[in-house]
């Protein structure tokens, strides 16, 4: 068994760790809270630029728009939201994950684009090729910064560099629930929703100037305002992540306080139990 | 609608509900060129050139800078989602006529490293700033 003062100083360290486990889920949780909100403020302008972008979709059908159908190219451009941070529980390698073990991908057609520090690591250390990077981004997300990226994506796209653009990242559902998530960006995926059509009371939407050019610009748009709003969730689904992390790891070090603290007290009794039991030896003895 | 003379208006931001309300008629300028929207409009989408947006509401006058997005009008309502809009009281004006010296000083150069689109771009912006001010 192990010695009494052994136990004591594993139990105090274990407690030294508590607190901080302890310090940084309180963090999280307000983090997260921010975060919250910011991603649900977001929400609104998202979801009316997606409902236009399907509504005229649903209208044009399928016609020859480059944005609409894939280039040439074989490269495939993946945009991974990661953080720059570790101890979030699964939230990064899950992310990695998505990309690495994805079907009929080859590592050699992929150009990643980096947001976060931990998945450009585990990516570059698998030998995927790092297009771009940038760690500050994810801290605070800003519409310019999706603009940037977007400006980047698009001008590749349209060199003929790469031929579809995808975005991973992790979807924020509520606190407990976040799910890492792939999306095609590029080409822009047509879903026939002929609900779509009804909405609105049947009116017959017009364009100014006609559907091609108004998809010429609604589409680099909605492309940022995915990737602004994926980055938003991605912040508050780091957070969410961590924050369960901390509170595991903080429960499971109380699991094995009270299991050493029973230890000791055992240790403590059987060296009580051995002396007397010498003394009355000794005793015995002399008399 | 009960009258007809106000129409619901939304315009939207990434990161705010930029304005709501109920107003009689709004201005605003597009790829097409400057038009004013009344109620009873029909439905119709129309892309954002940079300008000012005159909102009127009853008996009241806004403005603001409005420099990129698209509109979506309909018969009872018209919802701007648009990227960067600006009240005039957010607007520096220094900064804005910087941009504007800035902007005229690319296009006039005509070197062919200097982004003409993104340089005019940025010109009307920092018009519709200024303009939006005085």
């Amino acid at each position: 068994m192990a010695s009494m003062r052994d136990i004591k100083r594993r139990r105090s360290s274990i407690q030294g760790t508590q607190q901080i486990t302890k310090a940084m889920k309180l963090v999280s949780t307000v983090k997260l809270q921010r975060a919250r909100a910011g991603a649900e403020r977001s929400k609104g302008y998202f979801n009316s630029m997606f409902a236009t972008v399907n509504s005229i979709l649903s209208k044009v059908g399928h016609i020859e728009h480059k944005y609409l159908m894939p280039g040439e190219s074989q490269k495939k451009a993946v945009i991974v939201i990661t953080s720059n941070r570790g101890l979030a529980g699964g939230y990064n390698s899950n992310i990695v994950k998505l990309v690495t073990r994805h079907e009929g991908w080859k590592k050699e057609d992929l150009e990643i684009y980096a947001i976060g520090g931990k998945g450009r690591d585990a990516l570059a250390k698998d030998g995927y090729y790092i297009r771009e990077y940038n760690t500050e981004v994810i801290e605070s997300p800003t519409y310019e910064d999706a603009m940037v990226l977007t400006r980047h994506l698009l001008d590749s796209f349209s060199a003929g560099e790469i031929g579809e653009i995808y975005l991973a990242y992790t979807a924020f559902k509520n606190t407990v629930s976040h799910i890492p998530t792939m999306l095609r960006l590029l080409p822009v995926e047509i879903k026939d929703t002929p609900e779509q059509a009804d909405d609105k009371a049947g009116a017959i939407m017009n364009f100014e100037p006609n559907e091609v050019e108004a998809l010429d610009m609604l589409i680099p748009k909605y492309m940022t305002s995915l990737i602004y709003g994926a980055l938003k969730e991605a912040l508050a689904s780091e957070n969410g992540a961590r924050m369960q992390a901390m509170d595991n790891a903080t429960s499971n070090a109380d699991e094995m306080i009270s299991d050493l603290s029973l230890k000791y007290n055992r240790a403590r009794q059987s060296s009580i139990t051995q002396e007397l039991t010498e003394i009355i030896a000794g005793a015995e003895a002399l008399g | 609608m009960a009258d007809n003379t106000t129409f619901r208006l939304r315009v939207i931001t990434p990161d705010r509900v930029f304005y709501e309300g109920e107003v009689n008629m709004v201005e605003l300028n597009t790829t097409e060129g400057q038009i004013g929207v009344l109620p009873g409009h029909i439905p119709l989408t129309v892309i954002i050139k940079p300008g000012i947006l005159k909102i009127y509401e009853d008996g009241n006058e806004k403005e603001a800078a409005l420099h990129s997005g698209f509109v979506e009008i309909l018969p009872d309502g018209i919802s701007i989602l648009a990227e960067i809009v600006e009240w005039p009281d957010e607007i520096d004006e220094k900064r804005a006529e910087a941009a504007l010296a800035r902007a005229e000083e690319r296009l006039k150069s005509k070197t062919s490293d200097v982004d003409m689109s993104r340089a005019e771009a940025a010109l009307l912006r920092a018009i519709a700033r200024i303009q939006v001010l005085k």
